[in-house]
C-alpha cells in the first residue's frame, strides 16, 4: 500500500505535506541571477587552487625522480642532470624539528593556563587572549626583523661575549634562531588548535576525575590531555606545515644561497626548500631551461606541507565527528 | 591556616599553597609555572614591538646622518664636543663607541678628516652630497634631486647620495593591496554567502575545507604560480606593457587572502541565528531575498571585520610582490610596477650595513608595518567580539 511509504516521499497525492509547496510560486529571476552569481564566485576559487595543483603536479612530475631528491647539488644547482634538492629537504626538516619542540610544549601549556585554570574574562586573560590572535596577524617579515633585532643581534652577540668566543658564533645567521622566529610566528596555531579540541572535552569527565579524589594536575594530565592528543597533534602538523613553507621569516635569520654540506649543528646556516624555490624562479641564467627543476622544486616543496595540511585536516575532521557522536 | 577558611572568600589559602584540606606544593608549583608560561605570548609581543622599535629609533629622533661632505672636526677638539655628538659624527654604535679609548677615537677622528679630504672637488660642490636623506623632509616631501628637471620621490638606497623617498613604497604597497582586495572581498564573500546560505549541506561539507586549502599553499608558491604562469596569461589576455606589474601581485594578493576573508565571513553568516532565517522564510521570502536581505545586512559587521584582516594579511606578505615585481615607481596606473614596504625589506636588508642609515630605515619600515596590522587587527577583532555579543543579546 501506498500509505505504508514515508509521507515525504509521497508523489502527488498529498501536494500540500510535499517539500516543494512551501518554495516561491514564481520562477524568480533575481534569486536565480544572484545565487548562480555566488555559486560562480565559489566556483572559481575552487577553481584558482585545482588549476595551481594540477599545473604544478603535471609540470613538476616530469623533473621528479629519487634521483633529484637525494642528491646534494654542485655549486651551480641550475644544471638540470647534476641538481638535486636534498641539502633543502633536510635544512626544511631541521629547522622545523627545532622549531617544533620548542613551539609545541609553551602552547600546550598556554592553551592548558586559557581553558583550564583561567578565569573567564579577567583581565589577564582578556590580555593575553589579544596577544595571541595579534600574534597570528604580525606580518611574517616583521618577525624576519624580530629575528635579526631580537636572536641574532641581542641573545646571539651576547652569548658570544659571555662564551668568549673571538669570532662570531651565534651572533650570526643560524639555523636556532630561525627555529626559534618560527616558533613565535607558529605559537598561535597551537594555542588556537590546542584550545579548540581542549574546550571540545566535556566537563563531565572532568568532574568526574576530581570527584574521585585526583587533583587539578592529575586530572590534566592523565584524563584531559590523552583526550586532547588529536587536536594537539593537529595544531602542531599545521605549524610545521605553516613553518615549512614560509621565507619570508627566515631571510636574515639563517637561509644561506648555497652550502656545500648538509646542517649538521644548530650554529649552521641552512639551504631552504621555499628559498630555493624564490632563488631559482628570480635568479635563473635561463629560466625556459631550469623550467623543470623549478616545477620539481615546487612540487616536493607542495609534497611536504600541503600533505600535512591534508593530514591536519582529516584528522580535524574525524575528532570533530567522534565528538559529536560523543556528546 | 584557619583564619583564611573563615573569613575569605577565597577558600584555596595563601597563594593556593593550601587547596582544600592538605597542602600540594606540587600543585601549586605547576600552577604558577603554566600561568608563567602562559604570559609568553604577551612577551613576545611586547619583544617584537621593543627590538624592532629600538633598531628603528635613531632614525625617529634623528641620530643618523648620510650626508657625504659634513664639516670635519678636527681630532684636537675631541674635549669639545659631547659623546652623543661623536658617536653619531663617527656612525658608531653605543657599543662600540664605549669600547673605544681616547686614543682610538682620535684615530678614527683623524681618518675621517683625511676621507673628508679625499672627496672629489666637483663633488664637494655637489648640494645633494651635503645634505642629510634621513631627514623627514626629504623621507616624505619630494625634493629636486641634482640632474632631475622637477622635484621628485625618489627611493634609490644604492649609489653615493642615497635617497629615501618613502612615498613610492607607500603607493606600491596601497596599490597592490588594493587591487587584491577589490579582488578577494566579492568572490570571498560571494562564496561565503552560497556555502553558508544557498549550499546545500553536502557542498558545503566539500566545498569549506577545499577553500580553506587554500591558504595551506605558501605563499611563495602563489608567488611562483603568479611569476610563472599568470604573468604570461594575463599578458597575453590583457595586452598591456610590462609583463610584471602590479595588478599580476594584486590577483596573486588576491589568493592569499581569499581563504582568510572567506573563512571569518562564513563563520559571520553561520553564526546569525537560524530564527532570523526561518522567520524570512515563513513570511515567503525566497532563499537569496533571505541570505540578501536578512542574513548579510545581520552579519555585516563580521564581513567588514573579514576585510580588515583581509587588509592586514595583505599588506604583510612579502613573497608574492617580492617575486611578481620589484620596481619603485611613483605611478598609480594598475599596469605598472609597484614595490610594496615588506618587498623593500625583504630584498635589501641583506645589503645594507649593519647598524648603518639604510639598515634603520628598514627597521624603521617594519615597525610602521606592525603598527598597521597591529591597528587592522585591533579593529577587526573589536568589531567581531561587538557583533557576537550582539548575537548572543548581551548589549
Amino acid at each position: 500500500m501506498e500509505t505504508t511509504s514515508s509521507p515525504v516521499y509521497q508523489p502527488t497525492s498529498a501536494p500540500l505535506s510535499s517539500r516543494r509547496h512551501f518554495r516561491a510560486d514564481k520562477f524568480d529571476f533575481w534569486s536565480f541571477f544572484f545565487s548562480g552569481l555566488t555559486g560562480l564566485a565559489t566556483l572559481l576559487i575552487v577553481g584558482i587552487l585545482v588549476v595551481i595543483l594540477a599545473n604544478i603536479v603535471y609540470n613538476g612530475w616530469r623533473g621528479f625522480s629519487w634521483h633529484f631528491v637525494s642528491t646534494i647539488p654542485k655549486k651551480d644547482f641550475f644544471d638540470i642532470n647534476t641538481t638535486g634538492v636534498l641539502p633543502m629537504i633536510v635544512g626544511t626538516a631541521f629547522r622545523v624539528v627545532v622549531m617544533t619542540i620548542f613551539v609545541i610544549p609553551v602552547g600546550v601549556i598556554t592553551a592548558i593556563y586559557l581553558t583550564e585554570y583561567a578565569a573567564n574574562n579577567s583581565i589577564i586573560t582578556r590580555i593575553i587572549r589579544a596577544a595571541v590572535n595579534n600574534l597570528a596577524g604580525v606580518p611574517s617579515i616583521v618577525f624576519g626583523l624580530f629575528g635579526l633585532g631580537f636572536f641574532i643581534n641581542f641573545v646571539g652577540k651576547n652569548m658570544d661575549y659571555v662564551l668568549h668566543n673571538t669570532s662570531a658564533v651565534w651572533g650570526q645567521p643560524a639555523l636556532i634562531w630561525s627555529a626559534l622566529t618560527l616558533a613565535v610566528m607558529t605559537m598561535p596555531v597551537v594555542i588556537v588548535a590546542t584550545e579548540e579540541s581542549l574546550k571540545a572535552i566535556p566537563p563531565g569527565l572532568r568532574e568526574a576525575s576530581l570527584a574521585l579524589g585526583a587533583t587539578k594536575l592529575e586530572t590534566i594530565l592523565k584524563i584531559v590531555l590523552p583526550q586532547a592528543l588529536p587536536g594537539i597533534m593537529t595544531g602542531g602538523i599545521l605549524a610545521i606545515s605553516r613553518a615549512s613553507g614560509e621565507v619570508a621569516p627566515i631571510l636574515f635569520t639563517g637561509v644561506a644561497y648555497y652550502m656545500a654540506s648538509l646542517p649538521t649543528h644548530l650554529s649552521d646556516q641552512f639551504m631552504d626548500l621555499g628559498y630555493h624555490v624564490f632563488v631559482l624562479s628570480t635568479q635563473s641564467p635561463n629560466i625556459q631551461q631550469t623550467q623543470p627543476i623549478l616545477y620539481a622544486t615546487v612540487l616536493v616543496l607542495l609534497l611536504l606541507t600541503f600533505a600535512l595540511n591534508i593530514v591536519a585536516v582529516l584528522i580535524r575532521a574525524r575528532v570533530r565527528k567522534k565528538l559529536r557522536s560523543m556528546h | 591556616m584557619p583564619t583564611n577558611n573563615q573569613n575569605s572568600r577565597r577558600s584555596h589559602g595563601w597563594m593556593g599553597i593550601h587547596r582544600g584540606h592538605k597542602a600540594r606544593p606540587m600543585e601549586w608549583l605547576a600552577e604558577k609555572f603554566i600561568f608563567l608560561v602562559s604570559l609568553s605570548a604577551i612577551l613576545m609581543v611586547l619583544l617584537i614591538f621593543l627590538f624592532v622599535a629600538r633598531e628603528a629609533l635613531p632614525v625617529f629622533f634623528g641620530q643618523t646622518n648620510t650626508a657625504l661632505v659634513q664639516k670635519p672636526i678636527p681630532p684636537e677638539d675631541l674635549e669639545k664636543h659631547s659623546a652623543a655628538e661623536l658617536q653619531a659624527y663617527l656612525e658608531l654604535t653605543p657599543e662600540q663607541y664605549a669600547k673605544i679609548s681616547k686614543a682610538g677615537l682620535r684615530d678614527l677622528m683623524s681618518v675621517k678628516v683625511d676621507a673628508q679630504n679625499d672627496i672629489p672637488e666637483d663633488f664637494r660642490n655637489d648640494p645633494d652630497a651635503q645634505i642629510n636623506t634621513t631627514e623627514w623632509q626629504y623621507m616624505i616631501k619630494p625634493h629636486q634631486w641634482n640632474g632631475y628637471a622637477k622635484p621628485e620621490y625618489i627611493w634609490q638606497p644604492v649609489g653615493q647620495v642615497k635617497k629615501f623617498n618613502l612615498i613610492p613604497l607607500f603607493i606600491g604597497t596601497l596599490k597592490t593591496t588594493l587591487i587584491g582586495l577589490f579582488f578577494a572581498v566579492p568572490l570571498a564573500v560571494g562564496a561565503a554567502i552560497y556555502v553558508s546560505q544557498l549550499a546545500r549541506p553536502r557542498t558545503r561539507e566539500i566545498v569549506k575545507p577545499v577553500i580553506e586549502m587554500l591558504s595551506g599553499i605558501p605563499s611563495v608558491v602563489v608567488g611562483f604560480f603568479a611569476l610563472i604562469v599568470m604573468a604570461t596569461v594575463l599578458q597575453s589576455v590583457l595586452r598591456y606593457e610590462t609583463r610584471l606589474n602590479a595588478f599580476v601581485a594584486g590577483i596573486a594578493l588576491g589568493f592569499a587572502v581569499i581563504p582568510v576573508i572567506f573563512s571569518i565571513a562564513e563563520d559571520a553568516l553561520t553564526s546569525v541565528p537560524r530564527s532570523y532565517s526561518q522567520a524570512a522564510l515563513a513570511l515567503g521570502a525566497s532563499r537569496w531575498q533571505t541570505a540578501w536581505q536578512v542574513v548579510l545586512p545581520a552579519a555585516l559587521p563580521g564581513v567588514f571585520a573579514a576585510t580588515v584582516l583581509g587588509f592586514g594579511r595583505a599588506i604583510g606578505e612579502t613573497m608574492i610582490v617580492l617575486m611578481v615585481c620589484s620596481a619603485s615607481v611613483v605611478s598609480w596606473n594598475v599596469f605598472d610596477s609597484a614595490r610594496s614596504i615588506t618587498t623593500t625589506i625583504a630584498a635589501e636588508m641583506a645589503e645594507a650595513v649593519n647598524g648603518g642609515p639604510h639598515y634603520r630605515i628598514l627597521f624603521m619600515l617594519g615597525a610602521l608595518l606592525f603598527a598597521a596590522t597591529f591597528i587592522s587587527n585591533l579593529i577587526g577583532d573589536f568589531v567581531i567580539h561587538r557583533f557576537k555579543q550582539k548575537l548572543e543579546g548581551k548589549r
